[in-house]
């Protein structure tokens, strides 16, 4: 089908951006690397956006470190964050994510802020900052506000950005040393979404875990965390199976995802000794 | 005179070589021209309503909101189409009992399949044409859909078609020997249930045409996407009442057919009746959507079958019960019935046993029609011979290896004819068999998954010997009333500059037939395949032929082309012996070279016979003939069927945890006669084994119990891709048919019957020890879970 848009226009800066998004009535699109909404307006799933290009805009590219933070700009492409050395030492999660995500034609074009906008419950990164307990950055003609990971994702593409808000960056607490960051998943092909993915963080002590493909958005799992923070693997499985909500679809049940997000949490854990996987 | 293929140091020896691809440097340049890339003047684009509903009464249908949209410029429903094109009914009499109702470009009163194509919007882009087609209006009744296949017969099941009495469109019932005696004897029988899911073959370029209608020379054109132009040509020609001299089809490049190409669609023949009552030429490219919801679909079987065994585990009979649903009309003008038919004559294929019995009852479905692709019914009759034989095996505890030893025709058992009546020419299973142990190390891998297996990693080895139908003759349609050419023809010239042009029936779709013929052609005539130029796919130019199908092109298009060549040759050493007055007997061509055979010595180039025949013809001696152009056609007479035979084997490790299949290493020692050209032979092989890989691991199309299709897009329908294929050896052993000089068989669909028994044999080879058995493809992880009680059913 031949996609049918209601307008284009590119923005020069976030201001610009954050103006076409207030004059658009509703209909504004954000379009960054477009491997999502490019794809759903071909198959006229979405039709008559007036598309509000920012993909141009540099600002929001690129990753830096702010404290004991790390900030990575909305427009950062998976490519360039597989190959970030600020990514790799601070959050080697999200580099370890992207050789899941796709194939490099799209990882060259996707970007973060437009995987975690999207909220793809399927999709590592979303599953990654919830991991990483990462902030959201938001920006309206209001001002700016920032939004907790475990708030953002709401349900299957829903997130907490509001009508005229634009989700220009995210940023996470910067690993502690020996800090362990850990993704697992299943596909049936190399870059396909997940079956089912789990993310594991160890900090000191702690642990995060969050999943992915098993419920409407990332699901973190808090029952399981608290299993490892008392060293109970087999609680931490069964806690998990009981958080999480998987649907059934063509390509696996709900009993095949929630198997695997078991075995999936098994060998995540394994890796945190830094075993095979 | 015969041509000393055991001799690779012949003068002209190209046939055997891989020589380059004519049109390898052009495709990969981005300069091939496919349908799409044709535009005309006054070009039009048509979008099709396709119904939403899988059985639906048509009460209504409101085309002027679309009519009204910029751009559109006519729209056309079913009955405004049926004034113009009469229907088809697509039956073969060699088939009997095959029914379907008339079928006609566009839903008449009813749809029957979602994405059945209803109302056609004309539009001066396919945007506008979508555009106007979001604006029509159909007022659908929905009627109860069929959707269950094993269902399809009984009592409380509506009738999908009221006229035809039932939903039985076709049943065959097979019966050799005594078959209830030799079960009742036996030592061992073994039974299963296979499902082989309902896919399709995604060709890279979607299904494409352009129609141009010209009223002033009462002549349409079509530049088509096609396997059979020559086909397409008959079907335009009797369906819209134009001569057939008076319909002219083109085939430029096509990319990729694996028999989606083959058939006759409603949406094609719905863009020439437009074009004809237009004046004016239209284009149809379907977007993958339609692909999903209008290409032919196949494979979608279920299959109960027993296998009876000695003691010794020789084969005392096989049984097999075989339904599949075809959707909702056989598709025309091949039939819907020949995959049934195929399992019929293919089960049991490799093996020298005399009780057989097989039954297809091939059912109507309210989903996309099924027909013909790629190793039509093979991997179904493959999968079922040889997951029996495995089962048989394992009962006995007897190698898989040494079963199928026992019970394969011996390679000087030939001609014989087979259980199924088959009647094998040649084949060389044992002398197959033998080369794949020696390219898998199979005694090596045995003790490789033993070591393996005791530290809980379950790997697998799977067999699969195979038959594969090639070279079909006027047996396969012909016979039954269908207008498919089994003939093929070429025609070849040499031009003054003594460059050689050949013109063929056979078609390239990707495949590699130009680069074929061109080194039959050079080798025939005795020039270097650059010299030769190869022209295919307008009908007409070339002569008339059958196109690509069935494993046809190289044994069937290669022979014409070879006789023509050495026809050519013949009448250029005849004015050649004239002019050096020499006897032509004495002289050869080699490298574009007249030369003495018995010095080599060279006596004059081909392109100064040209200048002499085409300029100076005043100089020849009177009555000379002095055609530099010869045509010669090809058919096979000997037998229905060139078979080729050949073994698979598949090494891949269970992840017993997630189901997740890794699939290793793949074999395939195959046996189709001559090997032309072996890189172009290897790549078939290969390629054919990716198709079938797919068809074992991941490709299945998910209708709902409304008969709504689930996974129409590239997302959700998964083919095989590159990361997930293992390495594959391929092998050969060559056993010419002695039908033709040229002595090939086909290749191109090998691949795809073997691959997915030989990844069905391997998964179970390693889930043995734990109990379980996979019997459903594609065995996808969740089935493997199951089989392995991990998680429920």
């Amino acid at each position: 089908m031949k996609a049918s848009a209601g307008g284009y226009a590119r923005a020069a800066d976030v201001r610009h951006a954050l103006d076409l998004l207030s004059a658009s009535g509703g209909m504004g699109r954000i379009l960054a690397g477009g491997q999502s909404l490019v794809a759903a307006m071909n198959m006229r799933l979405s039709e008559g956006d007036m598309l509000i290009d920012i993909s141009r805009i540099a600002a929001l590219a690129g990753v830096e470190e702010q404290g004991d933070r790390l900030r990575i700009g909305a427009l950062t492409r998976h490519a360039a964050i597989g190959r970030d050395p600020l990514v790799r030492r601070h959050a080697p999660l999200l580099a370890d994510a992207v050789a899941h995500i796709a194939h490099s034609a799209i990882r060259n074009r996707g970007t973060i802020g437009g995987a975690l906008a999207h909220a793809d419950p399927a999709a590592e990164f979303p599953a990654c900052v919830l991991a990483l307990d990462a902030t959201m950055h938001l920006e309206s003609l209001e001002g700016s506000r920032d939004v907790a990971a475990d708030d953002f994702f709401q349900d299957v593409f829903e997130t907490a950005i509001a009508e005229g808000e634009i989700l220009t960056a995210v940023s996470m607490p910067r690993a502690l040393p020996g800090e362990r960051q850990v993704i697992r998943e299943v596909a049936r092909r190399s870059g396909d979404y997940a079956l089912a993915g789990i993310c594991l963080v160890r900090r000191g002590d702690t642990h995060r875990v969050s999943a992915f493909s098993v419920g409407p958005r990332p699901m973190l799992a808090p029952g399981a965390m608290a299993a490892l923070d008392a060293g109970d693997i087999d609680a931490a499985v069964e806690a998990l199976q009981g958080e999480i909500d998987p649907a059934s679809d063509t390509q696996a049940s709900a009993d095949y995802r929630g198997h695997l997000a078991g075995v999936l949490l098994r060998r995540a854990v394994a890796g945190l000794q830094g075993e095979a996987e | 005179m015969t041509i000393r293929f055991d001799n690779p140091d012949r003068p002209n020896s190209y046939i055997g070589k891989t020589v380059p691809r004519p049109n390898a440097a052009r495709l990969v340049q981005g300069r091939g021209q496919y349908v799409d890339d044709v535009v005309l003047p006054r070009l039009v684009h048509v979008a099709f309503v396709r119904s939403p509903l899988a059985h639906a009464r048509i009460a209504a249908i409101d085309t002027a909101e679309a009519a009204r949209v910029k751009g559109v410029v006519r729209v056309f429903t079913g009955e405004e189409l049926a004034a113009v094109c009469t229907p088809w009914v697509a039956v073969l009499a060699h088939l009997k009992g095959l029914k379907s109702p008339p079928q006609y470009p566009l839903a008449v009163g009813r749809a029957t399949w979602v994405g059945e194509p209803v109302v056609a919007v004309v539009a001066t882009s396919r945007l506008a044409a979508e555009e106007g087609a979001n604006m029509v209006d159909v007022d659908y009744e929905p009627l109860p859909a069929v959707t269950d296949m094993m269902t399809a017969l009984d009592a409380g099941t509506p009738v999908l078609h009221e006229e035809m009495g039932d939903n039985l469109a076709f049943r065959r019932l097979h019966e050799q020997g005594d078959v209830d005696a030799a079960f009742a004897a036996a030592h061992t029988v073994v039974e299963a249930h296979f499902t082989t899911a309902r896919h399709t073959g995604v060709t890279p370029e979607p299904r494409s045409i352009l129609v141009d209608w010209n009223p002033a020379e009462g002549q349409m054109t079509a530049w088509h996407a096609t396997q059979a132009p020559h086909m397409i040509q008959t079907v335009l020609a009797q369906h819209l009442d134009i001569p057939e001299g008076r319909v002219r089809v083109i085939c430029g490049d096509v990319g990729g057919s694996y028999g989606i190409k083959v058939h006759v669609y409603p949406d094609e023949v719905a863009t020439a009746a437009i074009a004809k009552i237009l004046g004016r030429p239209v284009k149809f490219i379907a977007d993958r959507l339609e692909s999903f919801n209008t290409d032919i679909h196949a494979r979608d079987h279920e299959i109960v079958a027993r296998l009876a065994v000695d003691e010794e585990g020789r084969i005392l009979a096989m049984d097999v019960d075989d339904w599949t649903a075809i959707g909702s009309y056989s598709v025309y003008p091949r039939t819907s019935a020949i995959e049934g038919n195929q399992v019929v004559n293919l089960c049991g294929g490799p093996y020298d046993f005399a009780n057989y019995r097989a039954r297809t009852s091939v059912v109507f479905q309210n989903k996309v029609p099924t027909c013909q692709y790629r190793a039509v019914g093979h991997p179904i009759a493959v999968a079922v011979t040889e997951g029996l034989v495995d089962m048989a095996a394992a009962r006995l505890g007897m190698d898989p290896v040494e079963i199928r030893r026992r019970n394969m025709y011996r390679d000087n058992a030939y001609p014989v004819t087979s259980p199924a009546m088959m009647r094998f020419e040649g084949l060389s299973h044992h002398a197959s068999m033998n080369r794949l142990m020696e390219l898998m190390d199979y005694d090596g891998l045995r003790a490789e998954q033993a070591a393996l297996r005791a530290k809980g990693i379950y790997r697998g080895i799977g067999i699969a010997s195979f038959i594969e139908l090639t070279n079909p003759s006027p047996f396969m349609y012909g016979i039954g009333g269908a207008r498919i050419s089994a003939q093929d023809g070429c025609t070849v010239r040499m031009d003054p500059d003594g460059s050689i042009v050949a013109l063929s029936g056979v078609t390239e779709q990707g495949q590699g037939t130009e680069a074929m013929l061109s080194q039959v052609v050079a080798e025939g005539v005795g020039v270097s395949p650059d010299r030769v130029r190869v022209i295919t796919g307008d009908t007409q130019v070339t002569p008339y032929g059958g196109g690509t199908w069935a494993s046809r092109g190289a044994g069937i298009g290669g022979e014409a082309a070879l006789q023509s060549a050495r026809a050519l040759r013949h009448s250029i050493l005849e004015v050649a012996g004239a002019m050096l007055q020499a006897d032509p007997s004495g002289l050869d061509i080699r490298a574009g070279q007249v030369v003495d055979t018995a010095s080599g010595e060279a006596r004059m180039p081909l392109e100064e016979l040209g200048r002499i025949v085409y300029f100076r013809g005043d100089t020849l001696p009177k009555g000379l003939p002095r055609e530099l152009v010869q045509t010669r056609h090809f058919i096979t007479s000997d037998y229905p069927f060139a078979f080729t035979n050949g073994v698979q084997a598949s090494w891949l490790e269970v992840d017993t945890e997630t189901g997740v299949v890794k699939l290793l290493k793949h074999w395939c020692v195959e046996d189709c006669g001559r090997v032309i050209n072996p890189l172009l032979v290897d790549e078939q092989i290969r390629g054919g084994i990716v198709q079938g890989l797919g068809g074992a691991l991941y490709e299945e199309i998910h209708y709902d119990g409304e008969g709504q299709l689930l996974n129409g897009s590239m997302a959700d329908y998964l083919v095989p891709m590159a990361a997930e294929m293992p390495d594959m050896v391929i092998g050969h052993v060559e056993t010419p048919t002695m039908e033709s000089m040229l002595g090939a068989k086909g290749a191109g669909e090998a691949g795809t019957a073997g691959s997915p028994a030989a990844v069905m044999n391997a998964i179970n080879d390693a889930l043995r020890p734990l109990g379980a058995e996979v019997t459903a493809m594609p065995f996808t992880p969740e089935r493997i879970l199951r089989a392995l009680r991990v998680i429920g059913n």
